[in-house]
């Protein structure tokens, strides 16, 4: 059964960037994430996935489109009900260094959003839901009085983790939450995202540009290309049977820990880089670096079109 | 003694620091041969850099010292060379590529001049030559509008851009050994395939070999010749490439290989997460460093750390478990037996 917590439609975002230019961040994305499922966001720097995310949650004001969270229109919600709001949407950000606090303690940091939303009716209640909270994530109680400088980049985003689920949130972005830490640590931190989904039914939006991690974790993937939708599907279908020549490019570049299929394996070629989100020009925005591009796709930008059982692509030639 | 292009035996590096001694390298042996690519794998403070800028003489004394091992370079010890002397290696002999592009290039100097500053100093060449050389170079390493590239600041490229720059550099004065130093962590997958493949390309070219750091198995697997696994300051493990991904000896090694998800595998309903964190390398423990997050940990590791045992031909592990006298224990889904009763190497 259907049950979307989360519905974007048309969502665009845009930066003036002085000189009358405007950074087109993202423009025109749709998606929709049912309860409990993970949406993987992939794409290269600068395709717009952490201003989808940012924006989301109302750290930017988005410049058009809607966003549906439980069927409300968040972009439209008043102060008390923005704050009901923000308590079950969380974020887990990137930076495990810059995101907390230098000056609080773990403790702090954990509780503060308890005060805030007033989830405690005392002191003491509040400092036995951080001990839970932290326990939760593998850390123990001495560490609520320590500051962030005296843990590890695995720790912290530990932290930042007890942190969000402090709200008892339903719904977490988590910005590339994984990408600075190292693989045996990122393995840690990926199998406690998961525990907890399944035991308190969250839903994530999971960001981040490491496409087997996004494999193995999403339930399903979209891809960016500068501020657009690539293509949107289930992340089997979109892993077994990439139909946009970008994310052909971008899955046959990912290098696979095997000797003999690296050997052999042979790389769809994707040249060039990103071109400038800057006032874009009319067409496909991948068109650039596509082999297949043809004059419509530099006339025309294509619309996502329906490849059966809700797999996506925007590419006129399909 | 055969002769290989470089020999690295029994290296120990340490730093000095107020709060004690770091021991940052214990012990690392590896060879490498001309055309060759080893990779050193591990996770971070591993000592995998140190050990780089060890040999290549980049990190200052003190704090950091030089407590035991060699450096043999085609034949001749370099271990102790002065400063003065290594000036005629670094650049020439070896060049570097480091990680982040933008803190390694000179922000207020334009890419070209550089670029020209190692080709005067090492191939003699005058400001002209030098310069037609530059431009060449960095058509080379496929950047487009070479001439416009050689007048550019660093701060106007992007970092793809930037990273082929210092592939530029690096090669300029074709030197026989190429350090890489996580070139492409900052990169994006399809830049990071497109410096890959230029690296490859150059060394089939030139004939260099290449030393290159990574914690990206997948990186590992299409770049390396021969593998070092690095945990807490030693080799773990060193074999060839197809020895290590296909008959891994160590259970490190089995650990990093379960905890990466991969792209042509089923999709696992949990990653092999390795426990804990590394030690702490003021004071290393007595026996297996990896001992405290190793599932199969006996006895015996907590006591004494184990010595090379020799798993197949050329290919090394330094684990208790490949002792004939441990018990034989089931490694992860996928990965065969262990190759117990080994010699000691």
């Amino acid at each position: 059964m259907k049950d979307p917590v989360l519905e974007v439609s048309n969502l665009k975002k845009y930066f003036t960037i002085g000189r009358g230019q405007v950074l087109k961040a993202v423009d025109g994305v749709s998606f929709s994430i049912q309860r409990g499922e993970t949406l993987g966001l992939v794409g290269e720097s600068g395709c717009g996935k952490t201003t989808v995310g940012r924006t989301l949650l109302r750290l930017y004001q988005p410049d058009g489109g809607t966003i549906r969270f439980d069927g409300q229109d968040v972009t439209k919600a008043g102060r008390s009900q923005s704050k009901v709001l923000t308590r079950k949407m969380q974020m887990v950000f990137q930076d495990p260094y810059a995101s907390l606090n230098p000056f609080f303690t773990v403790g702090e940091i954990v509780s503060e959003g308890l005060e805030i939303h007033k989830l405690c009716a005392s002191k003491r209640e509040a400092r036995e839901r951080v001990y839970e909270l932290l326990s939760m994530v593998g850390l123990s109680k001495e560490h609520a009085n320590r500051f962030p400088h005296e843990f590890s980049g695995g720790q912290r985003q530990r932290v930042g983790i007890a942190r969000a689920l402090a709200l008892d949130p339903e719904f977490i972005v988590c910005d590339e939450a994984i990408s600075a830490l190292d693989v045996s640590i990122q393995a840690q931190v990926v199998n406690m995202l998961m525990k907890f989904q399944e035991k308190l039914g969250l839903t994530y939006l999971f960001i981040a540009h490491d496409l087997s991690m996004v494999r193995h974790i999403s339930d399903q993937t979209a891809v960016m290309y500068l501020g657009t939708m690539a293509e949107y599907g289930p992340t089997q279908e979109v892993y077994s049977h990439p139909a946009h020549p970008y994310t052909q490019g971008l899955l046959s570049a990912v290098p696979v820990a095997d000797p003999d299929y690296e050997r052999t394996h042979q790389r769809v070629p994707m040249e060039g880089e990103v071109t400038s989100p800057v006032n874009p020009k009319p067409g496909c925005r991948f068109c650039a670096r596509c082999t297949r591009a043809t004059d419509i796709c530099r006339r025309e930008s294509p619309a996502l079109r329906d490849l059966g059982s809700g797999h996506q692509a925007a590419c006129h030639n399909l | 003694m055969s002769e290989h292009l470089l020999d690295v035996r029994d290296l120990r590096v340490s730093f000095d620091t107020y709060a004690g001694e770091v021991q940052a390298v214990r012990g690392v042996s590896f060879w490498l041969d001309p055309g060759e690519t080893l990779s050193i794998v591990g996770e971070s403070g591993c000592g995998k850099s140190v050990t780089v800028q060890t040999i290549m003489k980049l990190l200052p004394s003190p704090p950091s010292r030089i407590k035991s091992g060699s450096i043999h370079y085609q034949g001749r010890d370099i271990t102790h060379l002065p400063d003065k002397a290594m000036d005629e290696y670094r650049g020439k002999e070896f060049s570097m590529i480091f990680q982040d592009s933008m803190t390694s290039l000179n922000p207020t100097m334009r890419v070209g001049r550089q670029l020209c500053e190692g080709i005067i100093r090492h191939q003699k060449a005058t400001r002209a030559q030098a310069k037609q050389t530059a431009i060449e170079l960095l058509g080379q390493v496929g950047l487009p509008n070479p001439e416009q590239a050689f007048r550019r600041y660093p701060h106007t490229m992007s970092g793809g851009q930037r990273q082929r720059v210092m592939i530029a550099m690096a090669i300029a004065c074709n030197p026989k050994l190429l350090f890489a130093d996580e070139p492409t962590t900052a990169l994006d997958v399809t830049m990071q395939a497109q410096i890959l493949d230029l690296m490859n390309g150059l060394k089939k070219k030139l004939g260099t070999s290449i030393i290159l750091i990574t914690h990206d198995l997948g990186v590992v697997a299409k770049m390396a010749d021969r593998i070092a696994v690095m945990y807490a300051g030693k080799v773990v493990e060193y074999g060839d490439a197809r020895q290590v991904f296909y008959n891994p000896c160590h259970p490190y090694t089995w650990g990093l290989l379960g905890a990466m998800p991969n792209l042509i595998q089923d999709v696992k309903s949990e990653l092999y997460a390795i426990p804990g964190t590394p030690p702490d390398l003021y004071a290393p423990p007595q026996g297996c460093a990896f001992a405290a997050r190793c599932p199969y940990a006996m006895g015996a590791c907590l006591k004494g750390d184990p010595p090379k045992f020799v798993c197949s031909d050329g290919h090394i592990s330094r684990c208790w478990l490949m002792d004939e006298r441990a018990e034989e224990v089931m490694p992860p889904d996928g990965i065969p037996t262990l190759p117990r009763g080994g010699k000691q190497a």
